[in-house]
């Protein structure tokens, strides 16, 4: 059997980087200030899909929500390997939390077709790690997070090992089904040169009219098998009430930027007298001893 | 969905394995207690297992008003469906407005499910939980005593507060360790519930193969005395120098994701955002940049020595002892001064 196999992932800002410039002066972050990533353990996710193919056939294709701009990620999926690539992007999908996100990805989803959708453990962005399940849910399917390992995949059932933190655990179940995949599942693979040479052009609708094409371009690109896949809400017939900030219970109360600073502070002389004094201060206040 | 209900109780999901309650449901039950005596309503726990019986009156020592017990042999295993199911099942009969999560794997696995299913918010990994109020600017619309699930999020370089007023209830997962466990009350009164929810092959698609679960070795959280290395460290051997002023300081040693990665000590050991959570008396704090995501893990800890040849090195920023120079030399010198005056 072949399977097929929708991959989630996203563009995030790089939060390993965040410096001063970043942050605006309320204290929110500047995303336009950050280089843009594609999320880390999406790479994992890709990764495990394409092994899938590769060792029982069938096909990957990525999907993100976002921004036109969130294309780069998509490409950069096709360099690595997948089949196929879909944006899914429309006004209406913005201030989406994790409830909203996973509704929309879901009618996305089912829009597609899938055997297998397989999402990082978590975004760097968010860390919310709700993404995964909540589209499980939404689907009707099972969920198996944290996997490591895929061991064995029949039109039966699959077997993975997932990684529970203190331990881990091998499980089995029927497809269609959802992964969520950790950074210990695979080192991911740089894009093919080939690849990269074929599809560093290949553009969504949008990126193509943006640019002044027509319709003409668009379907040009499509013959040349360069076109990135392009879904709104309408297209995926998704309720709105269940999308953007309508569909969002979640809402932001106030940020604030972390500044961490101890209140008081000594220095302490890196001499033996400095440091026995401050062993001693420590022993007088209780701290040790 | 259920109804915005103002009366309702605060829950919290008491994840027990084999019998025994984990920590995070204590934990979680101590906060419970104080945002329902804000709010003046009662603490709700809820466990699902087989032969849980015995557990319940430990939920009430630990703050429980009512413990909702669902005991079933189909519910052994934790499986994601079935939790779910439980869980939604008890939230639509008993409405309660606030439901909280270990983020644990299993917390982690089950509250996004349990959130998509009754169509309520939920926050991840939340480091703090308070009441309070919120107005929404452009309306002049007030929501009061709603519950304020605040976390670190952007890599740890912001601390959001999110809220939601208008779907219940409201729901968190929160960070095992950030919250003080309470001590139990032995005297404590409270009420056991017996519920069943039914359960079909449906609900438990998921088949367990095999199941290893490691104790850690070593518990961080009860340490009263840490001391982190860090990449700076340099190599396995040199880290002999964590453990041997850990062991003359009667506390345990503690590494950072890097000097963890490099292997210079076990991943149990490891202290942040992907690691443990510590509130030490003293957190040593040696060749280590302290990144914000290390940061996350120890910068409650009451007081902070940090050596480091790098002036500029941000773990100075949380430091109450700066000391600044190579750890090689500063080190031996604390080994020395501590076995002497100890
Ligand atoms: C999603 C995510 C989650 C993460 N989770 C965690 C986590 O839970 N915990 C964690 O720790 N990290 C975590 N990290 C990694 C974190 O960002 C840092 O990379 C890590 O903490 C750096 O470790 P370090 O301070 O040991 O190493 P470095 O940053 O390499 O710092 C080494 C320090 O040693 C000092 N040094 C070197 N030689 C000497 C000497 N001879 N004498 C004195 N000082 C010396 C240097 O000045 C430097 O400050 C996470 C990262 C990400 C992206």
């Amino acid at each position: 059997m072949a399977y097929k196999c929708i991959v989630l992932i996203k563009q995030v800002p790089d939060t390993s980087r965040i410096t001063g410039e970043a942050m605006n002066e309320d204290g929110t972050v500047n995303r336009g200030a950050l280089p843009a990533i594609f999320n880390p353990e999406d790479l994992n996710a890709l990764e495990l899909a394409l092994q899938i193919k590769e060792k029982y056939g069938g096909s990957v294709t990525a999907v993100t929500m976002g921004l036109p701009s969130a294309s780069e990620v998509l490409r950069e999926a096709m360099f690595m390997g997948a089949d196929d690539a879909v944006l899914v992007t429309d006004r209406r999908c913005a201030a989406s939390d994790t409830l909203a996100t996973s509704y929309i990805l879901t009618r996305a989803a089912e829009k597609i077709g899938y055997d297998l959708v397989l999402c990082g453990r978590q975004a760097i962005d968010g860390d919310t790690a709700q993404v995964g399940p909540q589209m499980a849910e939404k689907l009707d399917i099972p969920q198996i997070t944290y996997v490591e390992q895929v061991h064995e995949l029949s039109p039966e059932k699959i077997v993975c090992r997932r990684n529970m933190g203190n331990g881990w655990q091998k499980t089995a179940c029927k497809l269609p089904v959802l992964l969520t995949v950790t950074d210990q599942a695979n080192e991911p693979r740089i894009g093919a040169a080939r690849r990269i040479m074929k599809f560093k052009n290949a553009k969504t609708p949008a990126e193509i009219t943006k640019e002044g094409g027509s319709e003409e371009d668009i379907s040009l690109m499509r013959d040349k098998g360069l076109l990135i896949g392009q879904l709104n809400l309408d297209d995926v017939q998704a309720d709105l009430q269940w999308c953007g900030r309508d569909g969002s219970p979640t809402k932001v109360h106030r940020i604030m930027s972390v500044v961490l600073t101890a209140k008081e502070s000594k220095e302490v002389e890196p001499s033996a007298q400095g440091i026995n004094d401050m062993v001693h201060e420590l022993i007088e206040d209780h701290t040790i001893g | 969905m259920i109804e915005v209900n103002r009366q309702g109780e605060v829950w919290v999901f008491a994840e027990q394995h084999l019998g025994k309650v984990e920590d995070i449901a204590f934990e979680l039950l101590g906060r419970a207690r104080e945002l329902a005596d804000k709010l003046g309503v009662k603490v709700g726990a809820v466990i699902a297992g087989d032969s849980i019986k015995s557990v319940c009156e430990e939920l009430i020592q630990y703050g429980a008003d009512k413990v909702y017990a669902v005991e079933n042999n189909l519910l052994e295993h934790y499986q994601t469906n079935s939790y779910t199911k439980v869980l939604c099942t008890l939230i639509e009969k008993h409405k309660p407005q606030i439901v909280l999560y270990g983020a644990s794997p299993v917390g982690r696995d089950l509250a996004p499910r349990v959130a998509s299913k009754m169509k309520a918010g939920l926050t991840a990994d939340c480091t703090d939980l308070q009441i309070g109020n919120h107005e929404i600017k452009k309306t002049g619309e007030k929501h009061e005593n709603l519950l304020l699930q605040i976390r670190p999020a952007f890599g740890g370089n912001i601390i959001a507060t999110i809220i939601n007023y208008d779907r219940w209830p409201q729901m968190a997962t929160v960070r095992e360790g950030v919250m003080p466990m309470p001590e139990p009350d032995a005297k404590r009164k409270g009420e056991v519930i017996d519920e069943s929810v039914s359960l079909s092959a449906q609900d438990l698609p998921i088949e367990i193969i095999e199941q290893v679960r490691r104790e850690k070795s070593v518990n961080l959280k009860a340490s009263r005395i840490i001391v982190a290395g860090g990449a700076g460290v340099g190599s396995k051997e040199n880290f002999r120098m964590i453990w041997d002023l850990a062991n003359a300081l009667g506390g345990v040693p503690a590494a950072t994701r890097a000097a963890a990665d490099l292997g210079y000590i076990g991943k149990d050991y490891q202290v942040g955002q992907t690691g443990t959570t510590v509130r030490p008396s003293l957190y040593i704090a040696i060749g280590l940049s302290g990144a914000i995501q290390h940061q996350a893990g120890m910068s409650e800890s009451k007081k902070i020595i940090a050596v480091n040849n790098d002036p500029d090195a941000a773990i100075f920023d949380v430091a109450h002892y700066k000391v600044c120079g190579d750890l090689n030399e500063v080190v031996p010198q604390m080994i020395k001064a501590v076995k002497e005056k100890v």
